[in-house]
């Protein structure tokens, strides 16, 4: 392989973001305790300028390496949507670790380098790298799940979380294998190539498409490969179960398209099957078993289950639908609805992390008791969170589902959106209860002798980000639509 | 025609002005605020009475504007003669809701004007979208605001109420959204409720569509069996929620029927009316018995919406003039005298705190003024001539007469129930005799209170004794959707011109037939 300098500059955000890891990581032992915000400072700084080299990029489509890395509008537009989250995660950070009393200068490190993994997958065009850059995504996470290190739950999150995240790494790899083994690479392009001149029945290709689903599977999250998160998701601290519901499944979803429309594109009619199977149970459990819960994180890692079933609506809409426009149609649906998802779900867990004050730990749903009295605005901006979740508009949560439902009825699949609606009419019920407990009920003793909440600069920051996107792209979801509709074309 | 001003944008943009004012003022100052915001509404809307080309067939006040561009969904408003009174029914109830909540609302009072400021604007939103998604988003965004004033300022078992409330209209409407999106790729890729209205459908598509769409409209009316949500959201409702809900809320499931079912699915509105007839005659004598059983006088009233409502989706499925334009004179007229009958229940229950009859009997000697309006809005909620509803039911029942005499004998039933349970009510609350112990103690209505409720005794009277003018306002609007249901209508047109004068009050009786005109498109 020939090595070209101007290779670089192509990844040169994916470098930026690891040196700036680096140099978090190299300056956190000399930064004393009461300047550890510096770095999170110098990872907003790094974050920016990504944000403007990515957006450059975003025009002219340019590979390197020989064709492994490809950045192209769809990488950029899920970089973007990474950037952005990242950017939220350090901010949350900052207040959130403190009232948890976590001093690690480390922490902004993990987050850069799990930001660069995610890059990575997003842009890359060989199976192997991007084996590489969700590894370096998940280690990243496992890590970072675990660093409440005096509480059992947190540890026990992490070492979940990494037995089961290695072992789907390693169904991953098998698949990466055996598909290597019938195709010959593990370049995205030849492999389609290869798959074009085979018959579909090949068992070994069969065999390899259904442990790449499978991997991708525990990545994303879907029944009935979710067993993990709901503990993961409670167990780390809220900022990280954030990061972790936003940024990993984003970055998941953008490598998971990329393989299975550009890579297996010609195997579209088995792997549909699966996805649809994958796609109803997703929807059924997620919704079902997120009715019952009492911790809101769970609630929470149950509806990011069952969001991951609303995308999945548009990957096998794309996979059935028969032209070239349906099935673009429903993977932007899915970029759409990904990137939607980011500013409710983030904003739901911020405001689970701003709960956590002293002896508070506010993550019960009880803890959420009389809110409406005791802090009427974040009251407010968890019902906007509540019910964008819900599908209900005027809010962001409607325009994703809209897009994904469109997708579905144009390739022929109304039988689904219309059980997805069901369960989006089910899943109203787990999210109104929060509002029910926010304003129709009065503060109990524990949490009427609560501290006052005041959320930090930082946190406000955050939350009027998450909450401007719901309502803004509820209202005019023009921009986002025509970017991701625009970020799609690149994909072949 | 299009006008300078956005009048319908207006509509939908000041009161959610006033929303941002009611949170950014001091808690005292909120009631002020809604009430200006209200007022001003509706003297902004008021002129549209006078504009609106009565001659006309297409949407008045019309604005256009791209909202999103693929797939093209637009920011489309505009008026017709059956929406027209809808919409000035709202925005003449608003105020009205936010003066009875002066004093009965005492918590979070920002909150609450802030909720019916959003309701108004949606329910605006509704009547006067042209853009079926912009539609579903007015349609659904009024679900959160109405769950919250049921379940944050009302009664004791008000979280079930609104909890059954929001879930029993969102999974109605969750089925219209696949509807509609159905309907965009079967209709030539438009969401335009105009284009869409023009366009022809299989006979199979649109019985699926048709059911998709009665999901949706048949729980908000609600029709007979979907209307158990409603006692339970009335009674625990507070005043205004349920003035709301009964006025504006109910109306927007015939309306949907009218502007979507009727014009979009003929074939299948037609194939149907059995089992919609059905549903209403079951509705009118059901409600009315439930009614003569309830000791609760919100309930009664709840079941007496039940009962009314009937009459209107009967009309809608007749196709003819009478018929139609009785359903939507019905809509208005439920809205105004259900909507009085709930504002003197939230009165008595100020005074008494209990909306038992039997806990408020006899008021005509401590509240002689409040008597003699609770008579005057029951003698119109039973339909007595001279009063809105009479107009209203007779027409109704004056088109089922063209459709089917066994129909109108079993919907007349339900006039007859009414008469029943309304007078019986007023015998006992009016004229009872008084228990000694409390009745010394209440207070007359005050000049707040008359000024909420003396407008609806004139509303009642105008509509009752010159329908007319809004019926004339109907007519072209009317005569469009029946065109498209019942392409040859000369027949119909016929046989109606035929039949004696529906309404007697009428002043100007030649404008009450004009299907019968060859002039009439």
């Amino acid at each position: 392989m020939m090595f070209a300098p101007g290779d670089l500059l192509v990844i040169l955000p994916e470098l930026l973001v690891i040196t700036a890891a680096c140099l978090v990581l190299g300056l956190d032992p000399v930064t004393p305790p009461s300047r550890k915000d510096g770095l999170a400072w110098l990872s907003l700084g790094t974050l920016a300028i990504c944000m403007g080299l990515t957006a450059s990029q975003m025009s002219t489509p340019a590979s390197a390496f020989g064709g492994i890395v490809i950045v192209d509008a769809y990488a950029c537009f899920w970089k973007l949507l990474l950037y952005f989250v990242t950017g939220l995660t350090v901010l949350l950070s900052c207040s959130y670790l403190k009232e948890e009393r976590l001093y690690f200068g480390e922490y902004y490190g993990f987050v850069l380098l799990a930001l660069s993994g995610m890059m990575v997958m997003v842009s890359a065009a060989d199976l192997l790298t991007i084996y590489l850059g969700t590894e370096l995504m998940s280690l990243s996470l496992y890590v970072m799940a675990g660093l409440k290190r005096a509480e059992p739950r947190s540890l026990e999150a992490s070492a979940k979380y990494f037995v089961l995240g290695a072992f789907s790494s390693g169904i991953l790899l098998y698949g990466i294998s055996l598909l290597y083994g019938a195709t010959g690479s593990t370049r995205l392009p030849a492999i389609a190539a290869a798959i074009g001149g085979r018959g579909l029945d090949d068992p070994l290709l069969l065999f390899a498409t259904i442990l790449l689903a499978v991997g991708f599977g525990f990545k994303l999250a879907v029944v009935p490969f979710h067993m993990w998160t709901p503990d993961v998701y409670q167990g780390a601290p809220t900022s990280v179960t954030a990061f972790m519901a936003v940024a990993s499944k984003a970055a998941s979803f953008g490598a998971f398209l990329r393989v299975f429309v550009e890579g297996l594109g010609g195997l579209k009619a088995n792997w549909t099957e699966i996805f649809l199977v994958l796609c109803v149970v997703t929807l059924i459990l997620g919704n079902i078993v997120a009715l019952v819960q009492t911790n809101i994180k769970r609630m929470l890692a149950y509806s990011s289950i069952a969001h991951a079933g609303y995308a999945l609506i548009g990957v096998v809409a794309a996979g059935v639908a028969g032209g070239s426009t349906g099935a673009r149609n429903g993977i932007a649906g899915v970029m759409l609805y990904l990137a939607l998802y980011a500013f409710m779900t983030f904003g739901a867990f911020s405001i689970v992390a701003m709960l956590r004050k002293g002896g508070l730990e506010g993550e019960e749903i009880e803890d959420f008791t009389g809110l409406a009295t005791r802090h009427p605005l974040a009251a407010l901006l968890m019902l906007v969170f509540m019910v964008s979740l819900a599908g209900i508009p005027p809010t962001a949560g409607f325009i994703g589902k809209f897009y994904v439902f469109m997708a579905a009825v144009e390739a022929g699949l109304t039988w689904l959106a219309v059980l997805a609606l069901v369960f989006a009419a089910i899943s109203a019920y787990y999210y109104l209860r929060i509002v029910m407990v926010m304003y129709m009920r009065e503060p109990g003793e524990l949490t009427a002798t609560s501290p006052r909440l005041v959320p930090s600069p930082a946190l406000s920051i955050v939350l009027a980000c998450a909450v401007a996107g719901v309502v803004l792209f509820g209202i005019y979801p023009n921009p986002i639509v025509n970017l991701a509709t625009h970020a799609v074309l690149t994909l072949k | 025609m299009t006008h300078a001003l956005p009048w319908l944008t207006l509509l939908i943009v000041i009161p959610l002005a006033g929303t941002l004012a009611v949170f950014l003022a001091k808690e005292t100052q909120a009631r002020l605020i809604a009430l200006a915001a209200t007022i001003v509404n509706l003297l902004v809307s008021l002129p549209l009475w006078w504009l609106f080309d009565a001659s006309s067939t297409g949407m008045q006040f019309v604005e256009q504007a791209v909202w999103v561009s693929a797939p093209p969904i637009r920011y489309h408003l505009g008026l017709d003669g059956i929406s027209l009174p809808l919409v000035l029914m709202t925005t003449a109830l608003l105020p009205l809701c936010v003066l009875i909540s002066w004093k009965a609302i005492t918590t979070r009072v920002r909150s609450f004007m802030a909720m019916l400021l959003i309701m108004e604007s949606a329910m605006i939103g509704v009547f006067a979208a042209l853009d079926f998604v912009l539609f579903y988003v007015f349609w659904e965004a009024m679900l959160i605001p109405m769950y919250l004033l049921i379940g944050v300022w009302g009664g004791p078992n008000r979280l079930y109420a609104a909890i059954k409330f929001f879930l029993y209209t969102l999974a109605g409407s969750v089925l219209l959204l696949v509807a509609i999106i159905v309907l965009y790729f079967q209709g030539g890729h438009t969401f335009d409720i105009l284009e869409l209205s023009r366009g022809t459908y299989s006979h199979s598509l649109q019985m699926w569509l048709f059911l998709a769409f009665f999901a949706a409209f048949a729980v908000k009316v609600p029709m007979f069996p979907f209307h158990t949500w409603l006692p339970d959201a009335h009674v625990e409702a507070p005043t205004a929620g349920s003035v709301i809900l009964a006025s504006v809320l109910l109306k927007m499931g015939g309306y949907g029927f009218v502007r979507l079912s009727l014009p979009m699915l003929p074939d299948a509105s037609k194939t149907f009316t059995p089992l919609m007839v059905a549903l209403s005659i079951v509705a009118i004598i059901y409600g009315a018995y439930m009614a003569l059983a309830q000791a609760d006088l919100k309930k009664l009233i709840a079941y007496s919406s039940v009962s009314h409502m009937g009459f209107v989706t009967l009309g809608l499925f007749m196709f003819n003039q009478q018929g139609i334009e009785g359903a939507v004179m019905q809509m208005v007229n439920h809205g105004i005298t259900t909507g009085a009958l709930f504002l003197c229940v939230g009165a008595i229950y100020e005074r008494t705190h209990s909306r038992m009859i039997a806990d408020n009997v006899g008021l005509t000697k401590p509240m002689p003024r409040y008597a003699t309006l609770l008579v005057i809005f029951a003698l119109s909620s039973l339909g007595l001539p001279g009063t809105n509803s009479f107009v209203g039911e007779f027409l109704v029942l004056a088109g089922t007469f063209l459709w089917s005499k066994l129909a109108t004998a079993a919907a007349s039933l339900g006039v007859i129930l009414a008469a029943a349970y309304i007078l019986w009510m007023v015998q006992r609350v009016a004229f009872g005799v008084p228990s000694p112990q409390h009745l010394p103690k209440l207070k007359d209505l005050d000049q707040r209170e008359m000024a909420t409720l003396v407008p609806l005794v004139v509303l009642i009277f105008w509509i009752g004794l010159f329908p007319n003018p809004l019926l004339s306002r109907m007519h072209a609007s009317v005569t469009t959707v029946i065109a498209r249901v019942t392409p040859a209508s000369t027949t119909v047109s016929a046989t109606m011109s035929a039949q004696p004068h529906p309404v007697p009050a009428s002043a100007d009786p030649a404008s009450l037939a004009p299907a019968g005109e060859p002039s009439q498109p």
